[in-house]
Formats: C-alpha cells, sequence, structure tokens
C-alpha cells in the first residue's frame, strides 16, 4: 500500500474542528457551539451525547447546512471526506451532500414527514435527485422497495401508496432509515432517532441501524442524550457540555473511566447505573451569559480557582481520548 | 363522503332558517305598512287593502310565515315588480354571469396571490415582504366601483383596448344558452369567435373584482407558508437535499394552501358581494346588477329572494370548502 | 415602551398611524384647510369641470366647485359616519359577545345563531337591504351599517370569552365568590379588549369603505353633501374628459381606508403574538 493510499484510508470520514456557531437574539448573541471537535473515522458509529440545550443537535444541524437564519457559522472547519462542507455554497450541499452523502434520520418520525404527500411521492423523487445511476422510474422503485423489505416494512409496494398517518411511529421510522439510506451516502446523522419510541421499538430500531452500519459499509453520528443507548451502539464518543466538547474517546474507555467531571456526573445520573435518583446540581448557563473559564466549573465537584479563569483546552491523554479540563492538564503536566 | 356532507349540509341548517327569519322580519315588519310597501307611493286605500288581503298581510305573523316559508320552498318567489317576470326565472338566467365572473376573477386571485404569498414569506421581514404587505393591504383598501371607474377611463374610454361594458360586442350573437357560462358554452360549440369577445368583455371586470382576492390570498397564503416552514418535516427534507425549487413550490406549498382553503372559500362568499357594485358599473348582467336595480328600484320580492340566494350560496360554498379541504388533506378524510 | 417600540420598527403602520392622523387633523380643521369652504354647498357654473391648476389643484366639479375644498370637507362626513357606526356596534356586539361567551346553554346559542344569521350574508347587501327598506338616507344608511357590523364583534368577544372563561384565574373568582357581573367587565372584558381594538380599527376603514359604496348607489349621502363615493357617482357623466372628478375623491378613499388597515394590521402583530407578523 503507498504511503497516499494509506494516508486515504486512514483520514477520518468526518472530521469537526474548532467549530463555533452563534445566534442572533433580540436579547443578542447567543453562543450556541464554541470549539467544538469531533471526529468519526470509517466505518464506525460515533455518539454524541449531551443534556437537552447543549448544542447537539445544532452540531448535527451545522454538519448538514441547515442551521436557521438567524444562526452563523463563525469558524472552524467541518471535513466529510476530505471537503470542507463549510466552504461548499448552499446549492451545491443540496446537489452533493444532502441526501446523497449524508442521510439523515430525524428526531420525530411523527412530525417528520410530510402529511400531505404519499410516502413513495415523498420518497421517490430523493433517488430521482440523488441516484442518478438509477435511470427509470422502475429502477428507483426496485431500489426503494428492496430498502424497504430491509428495513423489515411489509407490502413495499402498497406502502409507496399510503400517507403518513397510516403508519405506526417504529414504521414511520424504518421509513426514515429508509430515506437516509436510500441514495447510498457514506455518512448518517441520526438525531435522536429512538427517543420519541416505546421502549420495545427502541431497541428493534437500535439493532436495525447497527446492521445496517455493517452491511452499508457505514459511519454514522449518532445524537442522543442516553448514555444506555450509545455503550449498546456507539464506537466511539464525544460528550458536550454547553456547546463545548468536554471529552472525547472510545466508549468502552470513556464510559468506564470518564476523566471529566462532567462526564462522570452524567453517568451517575444514569438510572441503570445508580439506585437514586441523583442530579446535577445547578443549571446549565445561558448560552447568552457563558461563564468565563470553564463552562461546568459552577456546578462542578472538582472546581478550583483556575476553572473560572481561564477555559480548558481540549488534550489528548492516554491515545484516543480527549478530555479538556484542568484535571487532565494537570495530569498531563505532571507526567509528561 | 356522501355522510359528511350530509352532516356539513344539517350544520348551515340552522343558520339558513335564520336568514329566513331575519329576511321575513325584514320585509314584513320594518316597513310600517308592508303593503303600502308593496303598492308603491301612487296606491288607492282600496289597492292597498286588496294587496294586504292577497298577500295574506290581515293573517296572523305565523301563519304568515309558514305561508311564506311554502312558497320559498317551491321557489316561488313571486314576481318582479319591475320587469313583471318570475324571479327564480330570472335569477336562474342571470346566475351563470355572475359565477363566469366570479370563478375567473377568484382563479386570476389564485393564480397572483399564490406566487406573491409565498414570495412574500420566502422574504419574510424584508424589503419584498414590506412591499408586499403594504400592496396587499392596499388591495382591500380600494373601492372597487372606483378602480373599475378609473379602468373603464383608462382602458375604455381613452385607449380604447378594451370594452366599456357588457359580456359581448352587439354584433355577436351568442350561441344558445348550455350552461349559460359564455366561456363554456362558446367552447362547447366551437364558437372562438364568442370566446375571444366574451374574455375580452371579462377582462376588466374580472380585474377589478380579484384585487381583493389577490390581496386576501397574498395574506393568507404568506401565513400559511410561513407557518408550513416552522415545520420539522420542512427541516426533514432539507436535511435529505431536497431541491430548493421543488421544496417550497410542491412540498411546502401543498401543505400551506390547505389552510389557506378556508380562507379561499370565504372569498368566493365575499366576491359575490363584489360582485354587487362591479357588475353594476360593467352593465354585467348577472344576479348582482340585478340586486342592485332592485335595490334601487325598492324592488322588495327580488331583494328578499336575491338575499337568500346569496346566503345558500355562502353556505354551498362553505360545504365544498370542507370537501375540497378533505381532499387535499388526507387526514382529514379519514375522520368521519 | 417595548409596545411603542415593536410599533415603531413596523414601517407599514408607522405609515398607516401617519396617515390616520393626516386624515384625523385635516377632518378637525377641515373648514380651516379648505380653500373653499364655501363649496361645500355653493356652485359656480362658470368653473364648471375645470382642469387641475394652481387655483383648483384638484380641478373643479360639474357644478364649478374645487374638488380640494370637497375632498377636505368630505373627510368629516366619511370619519363621523365611521366613528358612529363602529362605535355603536361596539356597544352592541361587545356585551352579547360577553354573554354568549360567558354563559352556557340556550341564551349562549340563540346568541350566537343570530349572529351566524347576520354573519351569513355579504355585509354590503343587507346593510342595501336594510337602507332601502327604511327609506334612502344618510341616517338610514348609518342605521344599516350598525346594524350589520355589530356581529363582527360578538364573534371576537364571544371566542375570547369562551376561552377565558375556561381559564384557572376565571375559576378562581367564582371560587371566591366574585358575582358575574363583576367578572364579565372588570376580568373578561379587559382580556377580550385588544382584539376588539383591532377589529375597531380596520373597521373603520371597511366602514368608510361600505359607507363610499352605498353614497356611490345613492343609498347614502345626498346633494350637495361633499361625499366621497357622491362624488364618484356624479362624475361617471363627465367621464373620460374629467378625469378628476373621480380620481381624487376616489384616491382620498383608498388612502384613508389604506391608513386605518396598516394601523390595524400593525396593532393586530403586536396584540396576538401568535399571529406576529403572520396573518
Amino acid at each position: 500500500m503507498s504511503e497516499v493510499q494509506k494516508a486515504n484510508a486512514d483520514e477520518p470520514l468526518l472530521e469537526v474542528r474548532n467549530l463555533r456557531l452563534s445566534v442572533r437574539t433580540d436579547e443578542g448573541k447567543a453562543q450556541i457551539l464554541d470549539h467544538v471537535a469531533l471526529t468519526l473515522p470509517r466505518g464506525r458509529i460515533l455518539g454524541v451525547v449531551g443534556e437537552s440545550g447543549c448544542g447537539k443537535s445544532t452540531l448535527a444541524r451545522a454538519i448538514l447546512g441547515i442551521v436557521p437564519k438567524a444562526a452563523t457559522v463563525e469558524s472552524g472547519e467541518i471535513r466529510l471526506e476530505g471537503r470542507n462542507l463549510l466552504a461548499l455554497s448552499d446549492r451545491t450541499m443540496t446537489r452533493e451532500i444532502r441526501g446523497r452523502r449524508i442521510g439523515f434520520i430525524p428526531q420525530d418520525p411523527y412530525l417528520a414527514l410530510n402529511p400531505v404527500f404519499k410516502i413513495g411521492a415523498q420518497l421517490l423523487p430523493l433517488l430521482t435527485w440523488h441516484a442518478p445511476e438509477l435511470k427509470t422510474a422502475a429502477d428507483r422503485r426496485a431500489r426503494l422497495t428492496n430498502l424497504l423489505r430491509r428495513v423489515q416494512i411489509p407490502e413495499p409496494e402498497a406502502v409507496l401508496e399510503r400517507y403518513p398517518h397510516q403508519f405506526s411511529g417504529g414504521q414511520r421510522q424504518r421509513l426514515m432509515i429508509a430515506a437516509a439510506l436510500a441514495a447510498n451516502p457514506s455518512l448518517v446523522i441520526a438525531d435522536e432517532p429512538t427517543t420519541a419510541l416505546d421502549v420495545t421499538t427502541q431497541k428493534q430500531i437500535l439493532g436495525l441501524l447497527k446492521e445496517l452500519t455493517v452491511e452499508f459499509n457505514l459511519s454514522m453520528l449518532f445524537v442522543t442524550h442516553d448514555f444506555g443507548v450509545v455503550a449498546e451502539l456507539c464506537d466511539e464518543i464525544t460528550v458536550m457540555y454547553a456547546g463545548q466538547t468536554v471529552e472525547a474517546g472510545q466508549t468502552a474507555k470513556v464510559l468506564t473511566a470518564p476523566q471529566h467531571p462532567y462526564t462522570t456526573a452524567l453517568l451517575a445520573c444514569h438510572p441503570d447505573r445508580s439506585d437514586a435518583l441523583t442530579g446535577i446540581p445547578g443549571l446549565v448557563p445561558s448560552p447568552l451569559q457563558a461563564p468565563p473559564g470553564c463552562r461546568f466549573a459552577p456546578r462542578c465537584g472538582a472546581v478550583a480557582d483556575v476553572c473560572s479563569r481561564r477555559s480548558p483546552k481540549l488534550v489528548g491523554i492516554a491515545g484516543d481520548h480527549f478530555v479538556s479540563c484542568r484535571l487532565a492538564d494537570e495530569t498531563r503536566s505532571a507526567t509528561p | 363522503m356522501l355522510r359528511f356532507i350530509l352532516r356539513r349540509l344539517l350544520l348551515v341548517m340552522p343558520s339558513l332558517l335564520g336568514l329566513l327569519v331575519l329576511t321575513f322580519i325584514l320585509i314584513r315588519l320594518v316597513p310600517a305598512d308592508p303593503a303600502a310597501a308593496l303598492a308603491g307611493e301612487n296606491a288607492t286605500p282600496a289597492q292597498i287593502a286588496e294587496i294586504r288581503r292577497q298577500y295574506g298581510l290581515d293573517q296572523p305573523v305565523h301563519v304568515q310565515f309558514v305561508r311564506y316559508l311554502g312558497q320559498i320552498a317551491r321557489l316561488d318567489f313571486g314576481e318582479s315588480a319591475y320587469s313583471r317576470r318570475p324571479i327564480a326565472l330570472e335569477i336562474s338566467q342571470r346566475l351563470p354571469a355572475t359565477l363566469e365572473l366570479t370563478i375567473c376573477a377568484l382563479l386570476f386571485g389564485i393564480a397572483v396571490g399564490i406566487p406573491l404569498g409565498t414570495i412574500a414569506a420566502l422574504y419574510h421581514n424584508r424589503w419584498p415582504d414590506t412591499v408586499l404587505r403594504i400592496i396587499s393591504v392596499g388591495g382591500v383598501a380600494i373601492a372597487a366601483f372606483w378602480f373599475a371607474i378609473e379602468l373603464q377611463m383608462l382602458f375604455s374610454m381613452k385607449l380604447g383596448w378594451l370594452p366599456l361594458r357588457g359580456r359581448l360586442d352587439a354584433g355577436i350573437t351568442p350561441p344558445s344558452p348550455i350552461t349559460g357560462m359564455l366561456l363554456i358554452d362558446s367552447l362547447l360549440t366551437g364558437r372562438l369567435d364568442v370566446l375571444r369577445n366574451a374574455l375580452w368583455h371579462l377582462t376588466l371586470p374580472a380585474l377589478t373584482l380579484s384585487l381583493g382576492g389577490i390581496a386576501t390570498i397574498t395574506r393568507f397564503t404568506r401565513a400559511g407558508v410561513l407557518d408550513t416552514l416552522q415545520k420539522d418535516f420542512v427541516t426533514y427534507e432539507r436535511a435529505q437535499g431536497y431541491p430548493a425549487g421543488a421544496l417550497i413550490w410542491k412540498f411546502v406549498l401543498r401543505n400551506s394552501i390547505v389552510a389557506a382553503i378556508t380562507q379561499i372559500g370565504l372569498l368566493f362568499g365575499s366576491l359575490i358581494a363584489g360582485a354587487v357594485v362591479v357588475e353594476t358599473i360593467f352593465d354585467w348582467p348577472g344576479v348582482g346588477f340585478y340586486t342592485v336595480q332592485a335595490i334601487l328600484t325598492a324592488d322588495t320580492k327580488v331583494m328578499l329572494a336575491v338575499t337568500l340566494l346569496i346566503g345558500v350560496i355562502y353556505a354551498v360554498v362553505n360545504i365544498l370548502v370542507d370537501v375540497v379541504h378533505g381532499l387535499v388533506d388526507p387526514r382529514l378524510r379519514e375522520q368521519d | 415602551m417595548l409596545v411603542l417600540k415593536k410599533f415603531a420598527k413596523d414601517k407599514p403602520a408607522v405609515l398607516g398611524a401617519f396617515i390616520v392622523l393626516i386624515v384625523v387633523v385635516v377632518a378637525i380643521f377641515a373648514p380651516l384647510l379648505a380653500p373653499y369652504p364655501g363649496d361645500a354647498a355653493a356652485s359656480h357654473l362658470l368653473l364648471r369641470l375645470k382642469p387641475p391648476s394652481a387655483a383648483h389643484p384638484f380641478g373643479t366639479d360639474n357644478l364649478g366647485r374645487d374638488i380640494l375644498s370637497r375632498v377636505i370637507l368630505g373627510s368629516r362626513g366619511a370619519l363621523a359616519i365611521a366613528l358612529l357606526v363602529v362605535g355603536t356596534a361596539m356597544l352592541i356586539g361587545v356585551p352579547l359577545g360577553l354573554i354568549a361567551g360567558y354563559s352556557r346553554g340556550w341564551l349562549s346559542e340563540t346568541n350566537m345563531r343570530i349572529t351566524d344569521v347576520f354573519l351569513a350574508v355579504p355585509q354590503l347587501i343587507l346593510a342595501l337591504a336594510i337602507a332601502q327598506l327604511m327609506g334612502p338616507s344618510l341616517q338610514s344608511a348609518m342605521l344599516a351599517l350598525t346594524l350589520t357590523y355589530w356581529p363582527f364583534f360578538t364573534r371576537i368577544v364571544y371566542a375570547e370569552a369562551r376561552r377565558l372563561s375556561a381559564s384557572l384565574f376565571i375559576d378562581a373568582l367564582q371560587c371566591i365568590g366574585a358575582g358575574t357581573t363583576r367578572i364579565l367587565f372588570l376580568h373578561v372584558l379587559p382580556n377580550c379588549i385588544s382584539p376588539v381594538i383591532v377589529r375597531a380599527t380596520i373597521g373603520m376603514g371597511f366602514t368608510i369603505l361600505v359607507a363610499a359604496v352605498l353614497g356611490f348607489l345613492g343609498m347614502g349621502a345626498t346633494p350637495p353633501d361633499p361625499d366621497w363615493g357622491l362624488a364618484i357617482s356624479e362624475s361617471r357623466q363627465y367621464l373620460p374628459e374629467a378625469w378628476w372628478f373621480s380620481t381624487f375623491p376616489g384616491l382620498a378613499i383608498f388612502l384613508t381606508v389604506l391608513g386605518f388597515n396598516l394601523l390595524g394590521d400593525g396593532l393586530r402583530d403586536i396584540v396576538d403574538p401568535r399571529l406576529r407578523r403572520s396573518r
């Protein structure tokens, strides 16, 4: 294998560096994402975890280039297969990236399907736009029905003639999965795809997603607030707090030996891990007035003077495990 | 569907019955002596007494009312005091002209209003939106009779481009009525000369009449599109790479129109009212012109018949709106 | 203050407020502002149908009267009619809506059915019919307009009162034994006031428009009143030569109604944040 090819194969499929995004509001500028970083190697599933409002959904939207009008990406880089998506026009994003290179699975399948169009009328055009290799309508229909069959939707031919309200939640999410895979993307972004579903359906959908990543040779960015889901599904994990990446690494490492006090606290809250319902004292800071220094400092059990003065950087400890906390800085400087 | 329509019919019944009572009160009770009013100013006391007996005005009120209901049920509105011809016949001859005019105005209003409203929504709160807002508020603020006169003055009298009044030039014999609507009849009989001439005559009245409609449809389409743009499925469709054109003009617009349909239906009612003015100015031989003649000549029975007719048209339009609503919104169809 | 600030940002609404202000000022000082205040009634046959000039910026009409003066004087009638009609319609419609919305059973039902009947026919046609039956005159026209406009207020207040009467704070008031009248006028009514004001503002413009139609059809103001609708009706036989005769009174109607509508539209945006900048 030549050097060049090797570099290419090692290169992560998706890499987000130093992403800053703010939203103009009536009360001023809100910093929604601040120096966010993540790396998704090819063929892996990366879980992005955090409480609601931490910016994880906005991150997903920023990658797709569909942030609200009031939002501006201030700096950073989003590289997909070597291309910087932030440099592409909206038109190019529509023609070449969204739906084609990146498939999207939404949070709430109840609301994500257009209520006044039949399933076929909504999903078949996706193939017309994004799968030009399929020349005829019959080819497109065949691809879609095969996919529907694969995601275990019975009678796929008849399904194309039905309206969204005629399906159950689980079936709708299967439809969304089929739609995301329709144009053979390399990346799938799933934004809390199981939150709106009941527990049994949730399990089935997660199982299906796991199978499909292998089968279709996909990489997946899985946004969730649920560590249980991450543990079951994801190879890698990125923890976000108040718009910042606080910890990242392989799932097993992060879950068994969390380095950031926030990750530790969050894990402690998980009902599987503790008998009593615990929480993290204090509130997530408003993005309008982020505290100086570490954003978690006001709620942190291991807070020190330095925390409110200086923002910690995301630094690597032990291989590909990254943390942004003074504790990690200290460990590193103590053992260079 | 049939049950749906029947239920709607039942719902409008109380309103129509109320309208009957109201017209009855207006005609029989408001004038101090209805017989004198019916007989006219120069009638002798003997004539008035004769009329009183003939119309049953010497009977108790409830007997009169039942008798009145019986007449209405047989569509017996009596004779026009002005032309001495049966009112039901006159109305049936004039209704097609009015329908032709109002339907054309409505279609024109839809064809212009929907794109304008969509554009306004897409440029929400920017200058095209502001300009369109002033125009659409202005469209409702223009007195139709004045606008009609100004159009006549410019295009008919000064420039001579368009005819001043009527439905056809005097030299042209219309085909024998099939539907009574010249545009349709001329097409059915292959009389293209009539078609062209009729369209020619229709332009100014339909334009005047559509003015308020354009304004209203623009407003409601704008509201509908803005509302739809907030929906999750639009975000989803953008994320999946629906091209902007198809997204707005097909997938968003269909949803927005569902919301605007009720308003378009109500609009048809107000167009019928507007026809009263427009027909008068363009000598359009429809029901509106007839109404004004009746009112100006104090032809009470015609006024009554026309008021009832318009009430019925309003009710029918409302039912039609519900039906169309069901047709475009699959969710409503199954609620019955 | 916040409301004012929001309003000031809304350019069309500010434009509307500005137009309304001008019309009101013009109406109040009409006899002082009109170059020929006597032309309300006088006629100067030698000056018939003169095109716009320095002496008569809007030209003269078929009786040689200055159209500018008559347009200015006409603003009084238009505003007076609109104020009286909308005011009276409010006085009838608002209490009825309160009662219908707050009470249950036959009283509410009858009330709303009657309202529906009035709304089942276009206002213009009903008003024309009523005006004719009462004998054409300015008074009949105003009465007819009032009789056909109150249901709009009933409708709005009904909806608001219905919503409020189901709300917790009204329940609480009933629990502490507040009387019905007290609840209605001190607690429900103030909450309905904003949509009523919006409707009234738009209703002013609307009434001016319908009154002009009545005037145009000869069912309202009578000569020699300086009425805008009447003037347009009189102008018809002198067209297209005397274009100014119809054009300026029509523009006066348009601007006045536009002012009220833009203002009402802007107020609606402020009052109803749900519909903000949408409907």
